[in-house]
């Protein structure tokens, strides 16, 4: 197979190719290539560039910015409705004594997170991506400067109720904590791997409600590990407050680390 | 569809590196494990290629196996995050390949 395009020297591509053309090139090292039905003077450019290099460059410049700030930033992922606005609303509330944070709202449409945070006292900022599945960078880029970071010790940014798009955009956070309720399947780690391995904490959310379920716990850590044997899990329930303690136990040691690290 | 996100931010790169030239075809890679959908990409690619450079130029894209490499040494095909090392059986297994998400060349007139 030609290392150049993937295509095979002979007949037919491996790859896509947008149309039935087979060009029966021979490619040299010395570019430009010779395509037969192509115009003779059309010329190679090497890009060799990441698609998402603009919003990691942007991501970077979050991250130093947050980092230069002294705020510990978390970018909250799961699918829609596993409670991540619920968890949020009380551990704003129970750590309002411990830290000062704020709040980023990614939602396609309303505002209605961000009323429901605001009724906190804590500050949010909503953005709305209409037709978009994922916060990106630049989004959360605007998003800080309405901040005054240095007021900030902990920043949450809730993604869009979304297990697959946000994986792939890096926002500048320290690192990423996806929510599974336990009323969602236990293999949703095995479905979503890509979200489950990037993520640092899985928060196993509703455990109130397991009585009601024929959820499989064990299962469901199992195959959490086998996607990402790293993930640090706590179970807990943001309804009843059960398991809340040893998650706010985690956030002040990380934040003490962060300002340790100032 | 973030895959419409990608295929714009694809669209603007070549844009930026065609020299203001025709592009006849765009080369990409998509790896294994990047979580993205190459019939979507294509799908997006006429719509976002419209009224560019790219207008009319061919879509190469070239998918990139995942590849691991486990804690016991051993180096394996990755076709998910939670393939085991076929030596030792263990999980998580560094990727070495396939996360790639690229445009590697453009041939412009």
């Amino acid at each position: 197979m030609c290392t150049t395009c993937g295509c095979s020297p002979t007949d037919t591509h491996q790859q896509s190719h947008r149309d039935d053309r087979h060009h029966h090139h021979t490619h040299e090292l010395n570019l430009p290539r010779q395509h037969n039905e192509h115009d003779q003077n059309a010329r190679i450019i090497a890009i060799e560039s990441d698609i998402l290099g603009k919003n990691n460059l942007l991501a970077n410049g979050n991250r130093a910015l947050l980092r230069e700030k002294g705020v510990f930033t978390l970018n909250l992922v799961s699918s829609p409705g596993s409670g991540k606005t619920t968890l949020l609303e009380r551990t704003l509330t129970d750590l309002r004594n411990f830290s000062r944070c704020a709040v980023i709202e990614g939602d396609q449409q309303t505002s209605n997170d961000a009323d429901r945070i605001a009724a906190t006292g804590v500050p949010v900022r909503q953005i709305n991506t209409g037709a978009g599945c994922h916060l990106d960078a630049h989004m959360v880029s605007h998003a800080l400067e309405e901040f005054d970071l240095e007021d900030l010790q902990l920043l949450f940014v809730e993604n869009v109720g979304n297990l697959v798009c946000p994986a792939a955009f890096d926002l500048g956070e320290d690192l990423k904590v996806v929510v599974l309720s336990v009323t969602e399947g236990e293999d949703k780690p095995l479905k979503y791997p890509q979200m489950f391995h990037n993520s640092r904490v899985m928060l196993l959310n509703k455990i109130d409600l397991l009585p009601y379920l024929e959820f499989d716990v064990a299962k469901c850590l199992e195959m959490a590990r086998r996607v990402n044997p790293e993930i640090l899990i706590f179970q807990l329930s943001a309804r009843s407050g059960q398991g809340m303690e040893e998650w706010y136990g985690w956030l002040k040691e990380q934040l003490q680390l962060k300002i340790g690290k100032q | 569809m973030h895959e419409l996100s990608i295929t714009q931010s694809m669209v603007e790169l070549c844009q930026q590196n065609a020299g203001g030239r025709k592009i006849l075809s765009v080369t990409m890679e998509i790896g294994e494990l990047s979580g993205v959908v190459a019939d979507a990409v294509e799908f997006c690619f006429d719509a976002c290629s419209r009224d560019t450079l790219l207008n009319g130029a061919r879509l190469i894209i070239e998918r990139i196996p995942g590849r691991g490499r486990c804690g016991c040494g051993a180096e394996s095909p990755l076709h998910s995050y939670f393939d085991p090392c076929p030596v030792c059986g263990g999980f998580g297994l560094s990727v070495i390949a396939g996360e790639e998400l690229r445009v590697r060349e453009l041939e412009v007139e």
